[in-house]
């Protein structure tokens, strides 16, 4: 196996380095420390085809593939994690479950503003008491002639307050197998409201809240998919959810490593640049292992997906492995950086905040390890 | 009208660490990162809007090896028709002059109404489009910084003069102009107009294609170095932060400020 990027994959990952660079990276810091939405940069985003990148063109996407996607998700998340990942639940499972269950009048309603970046997605699985074990939701639908009266509270959820779409899952029947049914929801509706929003340590400037429904009338052409089939269309966005993640923790390490190495060879001690000791060297090194073979993974898991293959344990691999490379790489950063690393001034410190959740959200690293041997096992070898 | 956009392939600044070759006498070219020069991209996106305004076409041109097609075809994402490189072993370690001959010899054997190149790029000399100019007798105008396109024959361009003074003057086509940067904002590539073009052909033409002959350099580089500090300097290293506070401590030492 190996990789050759086509011309087309590197033009795209070029464009999205470029934008990143121009117009996410002198940002990031501010929108971080303020918590503000980056409502701006996400519609050039749109205006530039990257919000709908694995959508078909039909519906106003630009269907470039999964390796391509990863590719910008990367650049993306390199200057700013929180841009990337409303970049990444938008793309991988509000647009795909949408194109993939939409009715031809959802498309055009949702699909196509979607992909244009005029409205963000969002997607509303997790619930108080139901996080890993995600069939435990409790948020209920029931059904009232041509409507459904929604009942319950969905938490952290990403783009819930700035999105203009939420994926909502709920519960049509108390059990069973098809007892799930996918709404689409939008900030209009009387019973919605959009609770509390959530002061959390990194990605802060892409809003993580709350949202309560009290009676909130949801018309049956709302429903996504067929009614009871809600649970299909949550676990069909989660390859490319996964290999999002995986390709954001890779940017964002791949950034990290950057400024390690710049700072490196600008700081001195002892009367020479800090890069010139072995203890950072080796450091330095571990850090370019970590992220090559985490490159490899999520590329190889993007291939597969558009190859048409079962990705499903090299998607989990991917987001795994990143994500906790990730983590191991913005704390050597930190670590090369030495006191600077802690303050907020430099870049690293934001980065190593960001990279934390990295394990946890889009199926917990335990959840990812709980596939991963599932598939192993399945497999009989 | 038809515009020729000249476009040079430049190690990209924000992507180097620029150093010196063994020899000395020039960078070194290993491991380099390149892009379009930041001017050139100012002029190619000027092109792009005249002929939204008043019709016509976009060519962007290169004088270089294959490796030139990667800014081609970036050129050519954000909206120019068409491109062409001009390669040959003949045209390798072109100074000013020689480049702007293969570019006249290109131009002598097309028409196009109007010639842009970028005023200058990050590693250059700011040559080319003068001396174009010249050898294909035609107006000349430098560092414009605004164009408006009077009629078929005409146009109104802005130009900045040192020390923020601006100077508008009309302007007979075909001509040739350098750009400024800041005249306009350059677009982004968006990811359609890179699928419109990533597999399109490039044409290449060579010496004898253009009919051009050699010409013998008159500017040959002999060292490239970073001087010396002089007395009473001092370089500054370190984050922008920490330079700034060094400086703060510097000019406070010296009584600059309190």
């Amino acid at each position: 196996m190996s990789f050759e990027l086509s011309k087309e994959q590197l033009m795209i990952q070029k464009m999205a380095r470029d934008f990143a660079r121009k117009e996410l990276a002198p940002l990031a810091a501010e929108r971080d420390e303020k918590h503000l939405y980056p409502a701006d940069s996400l519609k050039k985003m749109g205006e530039l085809g990257l919000l709908g990148m694995l959508v078909s063109e039909k519906y106003g996407g630009e269907d470039m593939g999964t390796v391509s996607y990863a590719l910008a998700l990367s650049e993306i998340a390199a200057a700013c994690a929180s841009t990337a990942v409303i970049m990444s639940v938008h793309n991988s499972i509000c647009c795909g479950s949408i194109e993939k269950f939409g009715t031809e009048e959802q498309k055009q309603e949702f699909l196509v503003p979607m992909t244009a970046g005029e409205i963000i997605g969002a997607f509303a699985l997790t619930e108080p008491e139901a996080g890993s074990d995600a069939q435990a939701i409790e948020c209920s639908a029931a059904k009232q002639g041509d409507h459904y009266l929604i009942n319950g509270t969905k938490r952290f959820i990403t783009s819930g307050k700035n999105g203009g779409v939420t994926i909502l899952l709920a519960r049509t029947k108390p059990e069973g197998s098809d007892a799930i049914t996918a709404f689409l929801i939008t900030p209009d509706m009387p019973g919605f409201k959009v609770d509390k929003v959530e002061d959390k340590m990194g990605q802060c400037a892409s809003d993580t809240v709350d949202l309560v429904f009290t009676d909130c009338k949801v018309p049956v052409s709302r429903v996504l998919g067929e009614e009871g089939k809600g649970f299909t269309v949550a676990m069909s966005g989660l390859d490319a959810g996964r290999i999002g993640i995986a390709s954001l923790s890779l940017g964002l390490a791949q950034a990290a490593m950057d400024e390690a190495v710049k700072y490196a060879k600008q700081r001195k001690q002892f009367g020479q640049p800090i890069a010139n000791f072995q203890g950072l060297q080796w450091m330095l090194a571990d850090m370019a292992i970590d992220i090559e073979a985490a490159r490899l993974l999520v590329l190889n898991a993007a291939a597969m997906k558009d190859r048409g293959e079962n990705c499903t344990m090299a998607a989990s691999m991917a987001k795994c492995f990143a994500s906790e490379m990730a983590n191991r790489v913005t704390g050597h950063a930190v670590q090369i950086h030495g006191g600077y690393g802690y303050i907020k001034e430099y870049p690293v410190e934001r980065f190593y905040r960001d990279a934390r959740i990295l394990t946890i959200y889009e199926g917990t690293n335990q959840i990812q390890r709980h596939v991963i041997a599932r598939e192993l096992l399945k497999k009989g070898k | 009208m038809n515009i020729l956009v000249c476009v040079k392939r430049v190690p990209d600044s924000s992507e180097n660490e620029i150093r010196l070759n063994r020899a000395g006498n020039d960078i070194d070219t290993d491991d380099l990162v390149y892009a379009v020069n930041e001017w050139d991209n100012y002029a190619v996106e000027e092109a792009i809007q005249i002929v939204d305004k008043v019709g016509g076409s976009v060519t962007v041109v290169s004088v270089g090896t294959e490796e030139n097609e990667e800014i081609l075809r970036r050129e050519m994402a954000m909206g120019a028709e068409s491109g062409v490189l001009l390669s040959d072993p003949l045209f390798e370690d072109a100074d000013g002059r020689k480049l702007a001959a293969i570019l006249s010899a290109y131009i002598d054997k097309n028409k196009f109404d109007l010639v842009l190149c970028g005023a200058q790029a990050d590693e250059g000399g700011a040559q080319v489009g003068g001396m174009l100019a010249a050898m294909q007798d035609k107006p000349f105008a430098s560092l414009v910084n605004m164009i408006e396109v009077l009629d078929e024959k005409k146009l109104k361009i802005g130009r900045e003069i040192e020390g923020g003074s601006q100077e508008i003057s009309e302007i007979e086509l075909p001509c040739v102009l350098s750009i400024q940067t800041g005249i306009n904002e350059p677009r982004y590539v968006s990811i359609r107009g890179i699928r419109k073009v990533a597999s399109v052909e490039i044409p290449t033409l060579g010496a004898s294609d253009i009919g051009f002959t050699d010409t013998p350099l008159r500017l040959q580089k002999l060292e490239y170095f970073q001087p010396e500090l002089g007395a009473g300097a001092e370089m500054l290293e370190g984050s922008d932060e920490e330079m700034a506070d060094k400086l703060v401590a510097l000019l406070q030492a010296k009584g600059g400020i309190k």
